[in-house]
């Protein structure tokens, strides 16, 4: 009886309460928090402008993805394409009318928020094909004639965040398109083949590259070639997590943020003040929660009995572990510097609702997971 | 149905497959990131941290306050002072056009002032003070205060400055402080060390002589700055250790008083204690005033220093030379009686001239003096007589007396300008000229004239060590405690006798002569000269019996007189300034138990009877009326000890 409730999808608000996985909730709440007191920290002890907006920004994003989560998937399912298309109308349109901002055009003015579409382009995608894959078999995944339309809906994208220039994000967006294809099957031997490809084409890239993101892939091989240039963000960055030690420096006592010698340490660099001040054993902790959430969420796919949820899942997953992972390599030396945020801690507003609205879909996942494909 | 279902089942199982797969990925990258940071965090921590300290931490220096300078009695002669300076912080200020304009309504400002700030605001980062006056007036300084609160960015700071306090009597032995130069800082490996922008350093005289003891060491300032250079907090402050202060023998009273005296002329004064060496008084005219250096001499006032003929830069008692003249005749007398050439009882007759080696060498008295004996020629300074004498005693001789008194080399350590002199003899003529001697050159060497050359604190120095019996002492300004020169019994009985406990160095005593009687009588001649009608500064001997002293003067020529000259009868002040004749004195005072010797040199002054006695006179009466104060000043301090 239950069962057959649960296929028409129509819950009960308390159901759908009683269906939220709380671990997951819980861990991105502390994740917020820890975030607020790591913007609080980064301006020095002083509750100012960046952390006032990141928690009326968490709190506001954080009840979206509570509005999210009550929804089913079949709406996501549904509206996936158009969502799609919405944003690339928005990728669009920042190209046309976009806000310029230190050399890259990345914003678009909606009158009440500064959005940047590229971030929402991260989940959009995944939807988009976790919806196109859902519906076919296995053996048509490698048809050419399949092929054509993710190709294209990754690849477009991609070229137009790429050309903001915004290499980290088009880097990411694709990475989180290539983890849902290659979940559905697509066989390893073409990943091999366009990847050589690819390799070939690293000259025509690289001549390609602007020269601060060529100085920047010199400056990973070799950080002490330019140390006051190019190299400063990275050493900076190192002495920070490094002189953290194991216990850290204690809360607003982080030398290397206090006196401004981190950069960019509301956003991409987040993660360096906080390993300054909360040592190796806060590292591990906020690394830790990280892998919960991941862990959930592959849960929640693995637990859902359509293969919508189940892709969009593991593909959404997959892509949130890609931007933990290239934010922390990157500040840590292991990655060249790209602009890669830490998702929820970093400061930005079009990231987080990005990350929110992901969440709230894999949580209505959870919620509806006895649902099966109509 | 069923085949769909089963399909969707096999793709599941696919997915579900890859995403192990995946999943051990995301483990192995996660397990990466933490051995990463186990490995930066951890192992390298001490690394990271040390650097992490170097960013945050930086050290500034203080400049050390300098040791001060005092005379003999405690008188600041060249101190620290506070001075009003005026700072301004470029970041703070809103207009600095509108800041320029209030300043020049309030403060001595003006529009050269203005471009050179804004040269070196160029360089300055905008948090660093920048200096706009370093000595403001207290009417500046407090209107400055007052209208504080509207002017925004400026700084009323209260800083120490060298100040000079003895009405530029002692420039040329003091000497001056000045910002370390580039060349400063490369001879010196101390200012090198220092390094403190602002720090001043000694230039000349004793200021640079004892600037390594005097400068001090600079404190320490560890604040912690942000990325830009900025200081954010002090974490810790080492004060600087003061630089030593030093006191001098000098007396200010004296110094300011002889230097008054001959302040319109270009000369010399030295006074000396013949017991002790202590040099009471070394004034050099005309004078310049050190506190213009402090803070930046400015151009015009430079070149007219450069410009003056009488050269106030020069410190003329030690490196101006001039021949002795008659001052040197004690000197040939004694080297003629001690080595036994003639008797004090020989007579020579002087007719005004005396004809020797085919050439005429003239007394300055025309008609000549008539029979003199050597007191008298001592007394009246007769020429004749003493070519006499010096051809039968000879250039050698005379020289090694001449040394022997202090004469043709330096008399104190460590001031570089001081020149050593000349005293000629017929093995440096041969070695600097590269001539034999010509015995016509002995007769002039006779008079101080010819190849001699002294400078006034030498011939101070001859005279001291005739007066106190003929005994060799060590002349010092710095009046380092245990380094007194007891010499004589009176001496020691005086001083060191009354507390036996003293630890002080047993005087080594050279004796200069070889028979007290020819001293003695040297001296007694000089009374003479002082003293008795006809003698060369009777007319401005002291009466008073206490006063009483005994000298010598000497005019020395600038230039040879031609026969033609000689005939017209030119009197000094007829001659233009360069050719006039140097005037002398050197002497000692009282006759009678006597304490000190003196020269006085006055450049192109004329004669050593009108120009140079008349002002032995008064500084001598001046010092004798402070000889009860000195002394009880020394007693005092030894009471003290």
């Amino acid at each position: 009886m239950i069962r057959q409730k649960f296929y028409r999808g129509n819950l009960t608000f308390k159901d759908k309460i009683i269906g939220i996985d709380y671990l997951l909730l819980f861990s991105v709440l502390l994740l917020g928090i820890i975030s607020i007191f790591a913007m609080y920290s980064s301006e020095q002890g002083k509750f100012g402008y960046y952390t006032a907006s990141h928690l009326y920004r968490f709190c506001a994003f954080f009840l979206v993805f509570i509005a999210i989560s009550f929804f089913n998937p079949q709406f996501w399912h549904k509206s996936s394409y158009l969502f799609y298309i919405v944003v690339l109308g928005l990728l669009l349109a920042v190209d046309q009318f976009g806000i310029a901002a230190s050399g890259s055009k990345r914003w678009i003015n909606l009158f009440f928020i500064n959005l940047q579409p590229s971030e929402l382009m991260k989940v959009a995608l995944i939807i988009f094909l976790s919806r196109y894959y859902s519906k076919i078999s296995i053996e048509q995944v490698t048809s050419l004639k399949k092929l054509m339309i993710p190709f294209f809906a990754l690849l477009i994208p991609v070229f137009l965040i790429a050309s903001q220039p915004d290499l980290g994000t088009a880097l990411l967006v694709a990475i989180s398109g290539l983890f849902v294809i290659w979940l559905t099957g697509f066989k390893i031997k073409y990943f091999l083949y366009s990847f050589l490809f690819f390799i070939s084409l690293m000259p025509v890239a690289i001549s390609l590259l602007k020269p601060y993101q060529k100085a920047r892939i010199l400056t990973f091989i070799n950080p002490e070639r330019d140390p006051l240039g190019a190299g400063y963000q990275i050493i900076q960055s190192k002495i920070a997590v490094g002189s953290g030690g194991i216990f850290g420096k204690g809360f607003l006592q982080g030398s290397q943020s206090y006196l401004d010698y981190l950069p960019e340490k509301h956003t991409d660099f987040i993660f360096t003040l906080f390993s300054e001040e909360f040592g190796f054993v806060g590292c591990v902790f906020l690394l830790f929660i990280y892998a919960l959430i991941i862990y959930r969420i592959i849960l929640i796919g693995s637990n859902s009995r359509n293969n919508f949820s189940k892709l969009y899942c593991y593909g959404f997953a997959a892509a949130f572990f890609s931007y933990v992972a290239v934010n922390m390599s990157m500040v840590l030396g292991l990655l060249p510097i790209v602009g890669a945020p830490l998702p929820i801690m970093s400061y930005g507003g079009s990231s987080m609702l990005s990350i929110m609205i992901g969440l709230g879909i894999t949580m209505s996942c959870k919620i509806y997971q006895q649902d099966g494909v109509e | 149905m069923l085949n769909f279902s089963e399909n969707i089942q096999s793709k599941s199982k696919l997915i579900s497959r890859r995403m192990f797969i995946l999943s051990s990925i995301k483990i192995a990258v996660f397990v990466t990131i933490i051995s990463r940071l186990f490995y930066l965090q951890i192992s390298e921590n001490i690394k990271w941290r040390s650097l992490s300290d170097r960013n945050r931490l930086r050290e500034w220096k203080t400049i050390p306050q300098r040791g001060t300078i005092e005379d003999y009695f405690g008188n600041k002669i060249a101190k620290n002072t506070q001075v009003f300076q005026l700072h301004m912080i470029p970041e703070d200020v809103p207009n600095i056009e509108e800041l320029f304009f209030r300043l020049t309504r309030i403060i001595d400002f003006n529009e050269k002032k203005k471009r050179n700030l804004l040269k070196r605001l160029k360089k300055r980062k905008p948090w660093e003070p920048i200096i706009i006056s370093d000595n403001l007036s207290w009417e500046e300084f407090s209107r400055l205060n007052l209208l504080l609160h509207e002017i925004p960015g400026i700084k009323p700071v209260v800083a120490l400055a060298r100040q000079y306090m003895d009405e530029s009597s002692s420039s040329h032995i003091i000497g001056y402080v000045s910002n370390a130069s580039v060349k400063d800082l490369e001879n010196s490996k101390l200012l090198r060390e220092i390094n403190v922008p602002g720090l001043k350093t000694g230039k000349n005289g004793l200021e640079k002589n004892l600037n390594e003891s005097m400068i001090g060491q600079p404190g320490l300032q560890r604040f912690e700055v942000n990325a830009f250079g900025k200081r954010i907090k002090e974490l810790k402050l080492i004060q600087g250790i003061p630089g030593k202060d030093f006191k001098t023998t000098l007396d200010q009273e004296v110094q300011k008083f002889s230097s008054k005296l001959i302040k319109d002329s270009s000369g010399s004064i030295c006074v000396m204690d013949i017991y002790t060496g202590d040099i009471v008084t070394m004034v050099s005219s005309p004078t310049f005033d050190s506190n213009k250096f402090v803070h930046g001499i400015s151009l015009k006032d430079w070149e007219s220093l450069l410009k003056n003929e009488k050269k106030p830069l020069l410190n003329k008692s030690l490196s101006g030379l001039y021949p002795p003249g008659s001052t040197i005749k004690p000197i040939v007398a004694l080297s003629a009686l001690e080595n036994e050439i003639v008797s004090s009882k020989f007579v020579v007759k002087c007719k005004g001239s005396i004809e020797l080696y085919g050439q005429t060498y003239h007394c300055w008295k025309d008609k000549g003096h008539g029979y003199m004996s050597l007191r008298s020629a001592i007394k009246q300074s007769c020429d004749v007589y003493f070519y006499e004498i010096s051809r039968r005693l000879g250039i050698d001789r005379m020289s090694i007396t001449a040394k022997k008194f202090g004469l043709g080399k330096k008399v104190l350590e460590n001031f570089i300008e001081e020149k050593s002199g000349i005293v000629p003899n017929t093995k440096w003529k041969l070695q600097n000229i590269g001539k034999g001697w010509v015995l016509g050159e002995t007769l002039i060497s006779g008079i101080g004239q010819g190849y001699f050359q002294s400078t006034p604190l030498q011939l101070c120095l001859m005279m001291a060590q005739l007066a106190n019996g003929g005994y060799e002492i060590k002349p010092r300004i710095i009046d380092d405690k245990y380094a007194l020169q007891p010499i004589t019994q009176a001496w020691r009985e005086e001083f060191y006798n009354k507390k036996n406990n003293l630890d002080l160095p047993n005087p080594v005593i050279k004796k200069l002569y070889k028979n007290e009687e020819n001293i003695k009588f040297v001296l007694d001649a000089l009374y003479g000269a002082t003293n008795e009608p006809m003698g060369t500064s009777y007319r401005s001997r002291l009466t008073k019996k206490n006063y009483t002293f005994a000298g010598k003067t000497g005019t020395s020529q600038v230039k040879t007189i031609t026969p033609e000259q000689r005939k017209l009868k030119l009197k000094n002040k007829d001659m233009v300034y360069e050719d006039r004749d140097h005037a002398l004195f050197v002497g000692f005072a009282p006759y009678k138990n006597p304490r000190y010797a003196i020269s006085v040199v006055i450049e192109h002054g004329g004669t050593g009877s009108s120009a140079a006695a008349p002002v032995a006179k008064k500084v001598i009466k001046k010092i004798l009326d402070r000889h009860e104060l000195r002394k009880k000043y020394q007693l005092d301090l030894f009471q003290g000890v």
